[in-house]
C-alpha cells in the first residue's frame, strides 16, 4: 500500500472526526435558537416583566408610580379578589367532574355495534367547537323568557330560575356549560386508553373471577393511570383558564359574583372601567402562583418517567 | 369637457386655498358603526370635503366597545388627527395624561363656538380649558307606552305620587310598570341618576359623582329610599340581569312592561320591535323634593384633537365646520338626536325631539351619566352595586358602605 | 375489551343498548339541535316568540346570507384564516427542529430546555398579558394579523415542542446513529431521516394548532381592536352586540364560526385523536 495514500487516509479520519464532535456541541444550539428566541421573548421574558409590573402603579397611558407591595396589599383587603379566589375553587373542584364523567362516557361508548365510529365522533363535537360558540349556545339556553330552561318550567307551571341572573346559580351555570366540552375531551382520552388495555390482564382478571366494578377498580383503572393523569392536566388548566366562558356569558356579573381570577384580572387591567395595569398584573401574578403549584407537581410526574424511560 | 372643468376648479380652489400650508391627510376615528350614526358622520364629512377639497380626509369607523379599550392605544402609539371621545370625567384621563390638544384658542376665536354652546360648555371643559367640540347629545327620560296608559285611564305622571299610582294601577291589571336590563348595568345608572337629581338635586350629583359626599351620607340614603319604594309599588321586570337593553325591549312591545327609564337614542330601536309613533309617547321623570330645580341627564357625544395629531391646522377647521348649526342640524335629524348648538334647526317632524329639547333647554342643570360624570373605577363598582341593590334591596347599607370604601381608595 | 362487549350479552340488552346510544346522543348534542333550529327560523318566530314549536318557514339560505350581507363576518372570516394558517406553519416547523435538537442530542440543557417548553405552555394567559400588548403596541404589531401570528407561533411553539420531541424520542436511535457513521451532516439527518417519519405528528399537530388558534378568543380581544385583524371568534361577539334579539342571526354566525374546525377535525379525525391523546397510552 502507498503510505502516502495512507497518511491521507488518516488526515481525513482525524479532521472528520473533529468535525463530527464539534457539530454535535453546537448543532443542536442551532435547531432550537428559533424555538428559544420566539419563547423567550413571548412567554418566558413577559412572566418576569408581569413580576415587575405587579410593583407598580400604571395605567398604561402616563408613567409608571413604584408602589412595591402596595398592590399586593391593596389585593388581599379586596373583597372581589376574595370573591374570584372562591369561584376558582368552586371551578377547580366541580370541573373535576368531567374526569370520572368522561370515564363513565367512554365506558358506555367502547363497544362495537354497528355505527359506533361515528357515534363517538359525534360525542367528542363539542370540544371541537369555540368556548365562545359554547358560551353563547348556554346563555341562550339557560334565558328564562325564551329558552329552554325557561320553556321546561313554564311547562310544569313553574317560575324559571334566572340562573345566569342569580349570584346563587351563576358560576355553577357556567361550570355546567364548561363541563360539556371538557367531559367530551377526557372521553376520548379514555377511549383511546381502553383501547390498549391488555386483554391477557383482563382475561386473567376474568379467571381470578373480577367483574364489573371490581375488575374496573383493579383491573382496567391501574392500566389507565396515563389517561387519567392527561385527563386530570388538562382539566385543571382548563378550569383556571376559564376566561371565554365568562367573558361571553356574564362578565363576571351579577355585579360581580360569577368573577374569576383570570377574568378579574382582564377586568381590572383593560377592560373598559379597567386601565389598572400594575393592579392587574398582580392578579395574574397570584393566578400564575396557583398555576406554579400544579405545573410543578405535574413536571415532577413527567420527571419521574423520564428518569425511568 | 365636465372633467377639464373640474379640473380647473380644482386648480383654482388650490390656489385660492394655498394659504392652508398644512393641508394634507387628515385621519378621524369615528365611534359608531350602525347605519344611521354612520350616515351621519359620512354626510357631515362629505360635506367638509365639498367646502376643503384640499384636504384628503380618512375615516376608520369603530365599534363603540373596541373604541373605548382601543383609544388608549392610538393615542400614544398612532395619533388619528381626531377622534371621537365623551365630556365630563371621562375625558379627564387623557386630558390629564397630556394627550388631547387643548382648543380654547378655537373657542374662543370661533365666534359660532364661543357664543352658541353657552349650555354645553362646562362638561367640554377642564382645568379652565376647552379639549372637544360636541356634536350630539339626547335627552334622558320615561319612555311608556302611551295605548296602555290611555286603556287604564293613566295619565303622564308629573310627580312622584303621581307615578307610584299609575303603578298600582298597572299592576293591578297584571301589568308590570318598568322594563330595564341591567345585564351592562349602566342603565341601573340611569335609574339611580333620576333618583337622586330628583331627590337631591344637580348639586349634590355633581359632589357625589366628585367624591366630595360619601355614599353613606343622609341625602344618599333618601335617594335610596326612594329606589326601595319604586322598587315595592312600581316593580322592574323579572331576570334584568340577564338582558342587554335591547332584550329589555322585548316586555315593552309585546305589552307586559308599560315604562322604560332611557335615552333618546331607543326610540327607532322600538320601532324595529314593531312599535308605532302612536303607541310610544315620553315624558320627563317626575318630581320628588318639591321646588328643586330640575336638572335633567343629557349625555354628549364630541370630538376631540389627540394631543399626537400630525395634522391639527385641518383638524381645527374640521371641528370649527362641525360645529356650524346647519350641520349640526343635519347630521342629529339623522341620528335623531339633538344638536348642542343652540341655533342649530331641530327635527321638527319627531315628537321625541321636540320634547327632548322642550326637556334640555329650560333645565336648570345638564347631567352626563353617572360613568361619565364618576371616575371609570367608581363608575364600574357604583354600577355593580346599583345592580346588586336592584336584586336585594334588603343589602342596601353593605352596599353603600362598600362603595364608600371604593370612594376613599378611587379619589386619592 | 371492558366493558364486556355488548355481543356477548344477552339479546335484549343489545337491543336496549342499541336504542339508548342514539338517544342519549341526541340528549348530548340537544343544545346544539337547539341553536341549529334557531338559526334556520324567520326573524317572525323570533319575534314572536315561537322558538322551539315548529318554523313557521324555513330560512336556512337566507339567514346565513344575512349574516354575511348585513355584518363584517366575511372579513372576520378571512382574518382567521390569515392568522391560523401561518400560526400553523411557523409553530410546527419551530418545533420539529426543537424538538429534534431535544430528543436527539444529549447534553446537559436539554431537560431543563424541555421542561421549560412544557411548563411556559401550561401557564396562565393573564401573566402574559400585559407584556406582550405593550410589546406588540411598542412594536406596532398591536391590531395586525402579524402581531397575533407572532404570539400564538411563539405561545403555541410550547406545546408542539413537547409533542414533536416525545415523538421523536420513540423512533429509533439506531437510524441516526447509522447515518452519522456514514458522515452524513446533522442537518440532512434531520430533513433526509427524520422529517419523513414525524410527518404522522406534522399532521397530528397541524389540525390541533389549527383548532387552537381557531378557536382562540383572549388574544384577539387583547391583541386586536378593528375589523382588520378580528377574527371571528372576537368577530361573533361584535355580532351578538350588533344582532341583540335576533337570535337566528347570532346562532347562525356561531354555528358557521364553528365549521372549520369542525371539517378539520371531521376530515382529520384519526391525526386530531393521535394528537390529543399522545400520552394518555404508554
Amino acid at each position: 500500500m502507498n503510505p502516502e495514500t495512507n497518511s491521507d487516509q488518516s488526515q481525513s479520519w482525524h479532521r472528520a472526526n473533529r468535525q463530527k464532535i464539534a457539530p454535535q456541541k453546537i448543532a443542536p444550539w442551532l435547531f432550537l435558537a428559533p424555538a428559544l428566541l420566539f419563547f423567550a421573548v413571548y412567554v418566558i421574558l413577559p412572566i418576569f416583566q408581569s413580576l415587575w409590573i405587579s410593583l407598580y402603579a400604571w395605567d398604561g397611558i402616563g408613567a409608571r408610580q413604584w408602589v412595591g407591595s402596595g398592590n399586593y396589599v391593596e389585593l388581599f383587603d379586596d373583597y372581589r379578589f376574595y370573591t374570584a379566589l372562591k369561584n376558582n375553587i368552586i371551578w377547580l373542584v366541580l370541573y373535576m367532574l368531567a374526569v370520572p364523567a368522561g370515564l363513565f362516557v367512554a365506558l358506555f361508548l367502547n363497544q362495537n355495534i354497528w355505527g359506533m365510529r361515528f357515534y363517538k365522533s359525534m360525542f367528542f363535537f363539542p370540544f371541537v367547537i369555540s368556548q365562545v360558540v359554547v358560551g353563547l349556545i348556554f346563555t341562550w339556553f339557560y334565558n328564562p323568557n325564551f329558552g329552554i330552561i325557561g320553556q321546561v318550567w313554564q311547562f310544569f307551571g313553574a317560575t324559571p330560575p334566572s340562573i345566569l341572573g342569580d349570584e346563587r346559580f351563576v358560576t355553577y351555570g357556567i361550570i355546567f356549560a364548561g363541563l360539556w366540552p371538557q367531559i367530551a375531551y377526557c372521553m376520548i382520552l379514555y377511549l383511546t386508553g381502553l383501547n390498549n388495555v391488555s386483554s391477557d390482564q383482563i382475561e386473567a382478571g376474568r379467571l381470578d373471577g373480577a367483574k364489573g366494578w371490581r375488575m374496573l377498580r383493579y383491573v382496567i383503572l391501574p392500566q389507565l393511570w396515563p389517561a387519567t393523569f392527561l385527563a386530570i392536566v388538562v382539566t385543571v388548566i382548563g378550569a383556571l383558564r376559564s376566561f371565554d366562558m365568562i367573558a361571553i356569558m356574564t362578565q363576571g356579573g351579577p355585579y360581580g359574583s360569577s368573577n374569576v381570577l383570570s377574568y378579574f384580572m382582564f377586568e381590572q387591567a383593560l377592560s373598559e372601567y379597567g386601565f389598572r395595569m400594575g393592579y392587574g398584573s398582580a392578579i395574574a401574578v397570584i393566578l400564575f402562583l396557583i398555576m406554579l403549584i400544579f405545573i410543578s407537581y405535574f413536571l415532577w410526574v413527567m420527571y419521574q418517567d423520564e428518569k425511568r424511560g | 369637457m365636465t372633467s377639464l372643468k373640474t379640473k380647473i376648479i380644482g386648480l383654482l380652489a388650490g390656489l385660492v386655498m394655498t394659504g392652508s400650508a398644512f393641508a394634507g391627510d387628515l385621519v378621524i376615528n369615528f365611534d359608531d358603526p350602525n347605519p344611521a350614526p354612520k350616515a351621519g358622520f359620512e354626510a357631515a364629512v362629505e360635506a367638509f370635503k365639498a367646502a376643503h377639497p384640499d384636504v384628503n380626509v380618512i375615516v376608520n369607523i369603530n365599534d363603540r366597545e373596541a373604541h373605548k379599550t382601543a383609544i388608549r392605544n392610538f393615542l400614544s402609539a398612532d395619533a388619528p388627527d381626531i377622534t371621537a371621545w365623551y365630556p365630563g370625567n371621562r375625558m379627564a384621563p387623557f386630558v390629564d395624561a397630556g394627550q388631547f390638544e387643548d382648543i380654547s384658542d378655537l373657542w374662543a376665536s370661533d365666534a359660532n363656538l364661543s357664543r352658541n354652546f353657552e349650555a354645553i360648555k362646562p362638561t367640554m371643559t377642564r382645568h379652565g380649558k376647552q379639549w372637544g367640540v360636541p356634536y350630539s347629545y339626547y335627552q334622558w327620560g320615561i319612555y311608556y307606552r302611551a295605548d296602555i296608559f290611555a286603556k287604564h285611564g293613566i295619565e303622564e305622571p308629573k310627580t312622584w305620587n303621581q307615578l307610584l299610582s299609575a303603578c298600582d294601577t298597572l299592576k293591578a291589571n297584571g301589568i308590570t310598570p318598568f322594563t330595564i336590563g341591567t345585564k351592562y348595568l349602566w342603565t341601573a345608572a340611569g335609574v339611580f341618576d333620576y333618583l337622586n337629581l330628583r331627590t337631591n338635586g344637580y348639586e349634590v350629583h355633581n359632589a357625589l359623582t366628585a367624591g366630595e359626599i360619601k355614599y353613606t351620607d343622609d341625602r344618599i340614603m333618601a335617594t335610596f329610599k326612594n329606589w326601595q319604594t319604586m322598587l315595592d309599588r312600581c316593580s322592574f321586570v323579572n331576570n334584568h340581569a340577564t338582558m342587554s337593553w335591547q332584550d329589555a325591549i322585548a316586555p315593552f312591545a309585546n305589552g307586559e312592561a308599560a315604562m322604560y327609564v332611557m335615552g333618546n337614542f331607543s326610540v327607532a330601536a322600538y320601532k324595529d320591535a314593531g312599535l308605532t309613533d302612536a303607541q310610544i309617547d315620553f315624558f320627563q321623570f317626575p318630581s320628588i323634593t318639591p321646588g328643586l330645580a330640575r336638572a335633567e341627564e343629557a349625555p354628549a357625544d364630541a370630538l376631540f384633537i389627540p394631543s399626537g395629531a400630525k395634522n391639527k391646522a385641518d383638524a381645527r377647521k374640521f371641528l370649527s365646520f362641525i360645529a356650524r348649526p346647519e350641520i349640526q342640524g343635519a347630521w342629529n335629524k339623522t341620528i335623531g338626536q339633538l344638536p348642542p348648538n343652540s341655533r342649530a334647526p331641530i327635527n321638527k317632524a319627531d315628537k321625541f325631539i321636540v320634547e327632548g329639547f322642550e326637556t334640555v333647554s329650560t333645565a336648570a342643570g345638564l347631567a352626563q351619566f353617572y360613568d361619565r360624570d364618576a371616575p371609570a373605577e367608581m363608575a364600574s363598582e357604583g354600577m355593580k352595586g346599583f345592580q346588586e341593590f336592584m336584586i336585594n334591596p334588603d343589602r342596601m347599607d353593605r352596599i353603600l358602605q362598600r362603595l364608600d370604601q371604593v370612594q376613599k381608595r378611587v379619589y386619592k | 375489551m371492558f366493558p364486556t362487549p355488548i355481543e356477548k350479552r344477552h339479546h335484549n340488552r343489545q337491543l336496549a343498548y342499541k336504542v339508548v346510544v342514539p338517544m342519549a346522543l341526541l340528549l348530548w348534542l340537544l343544545p346544539l339541535i337547539a341553536i341549529f333550529m334557531t338559526s334556520i327560523r324567520s326573524a317572525a318566530d323570533i319575534n314572536t316568540g315561537n322558538m322551539f314549536g315548529w318554523p313557521s318557514e324555513f330560512q336556512m339560505a337566507q339567514n346565513y346570507i344575512d349574516v354575511f350581507r348585513n355584518s363584517e363576518a366575511a372579513t372576520y372570516f378571512l382574518n382567521s384564516v390569515k392568522i391560523t394558517i401561518p400560526t400553523v406553519i411557523i409553530s410546527v416547523a419551530l418545533a420539529c427542529l426543537a424538538g429534534y435538537a431535544l430528543a436527539i442530542y444529549r447534553f446537559r440543557a436539554a431537560l431543563p430546555l424541555f421542561f421549560i417548553f412544557v411548563a411556559g405552555n401550561f401557564v396562565p394567559f393573564q401573566i402574559l398579558m400585559v407584556p406582550v400588548r405593550d410589546l406588540s403596541v411598542q412594536t406596532g404589531l398591536y391590531d395586525t394579523v402579524t402581531g397575533l401570528v407572532l404570539f400564538h407561533a411563539a405561545f403555541q411553539t410550547g406545546f408542539c415542542t413537547l409533542f414533536m420531541r416525545n415523538f421523536i424520542k420513540a423512533l429509533p436511535f439506531d437510524l441516526i446513529e447509522s447515518a452519522r457513521i456514514e458522515g452524513i451532516g446533522e442537518f440532512k439527518i434531520f430533513w433526509y431521516v427524520v422529517l419523513p417519519l414525524v410527518r404522522p405528528a406534522i399532521a397530528a399537530l397541524s389540525v390541533l394548532i389549527f383548532t387552537f388558534v381557531w378557536n382562540d378568543f383572549f388574544w384577539a380581544t387583547v391583541l386586536t381592536q378593528g375589523e382588520a385583524s378580528k377574527p371571528i371568534t372576537a368577530g361573533i361577539r361584535a355580532l351578538n352586540g350588533q344582532f341583540v334579539s335576533q337570535w337566528h342571526l347570532v346562532s347562525a354566525a356561531s354555528l358557521m364560526a364553528a365549521v372549520p374546525p369542525v371539517a378539520m377535525f371531521f376530515l382529520m379525525q384519526k391525526h386530531f385523536i393521535a394528537g390529543l391523546t399522545l400520552g394518555a397510552v404508554k
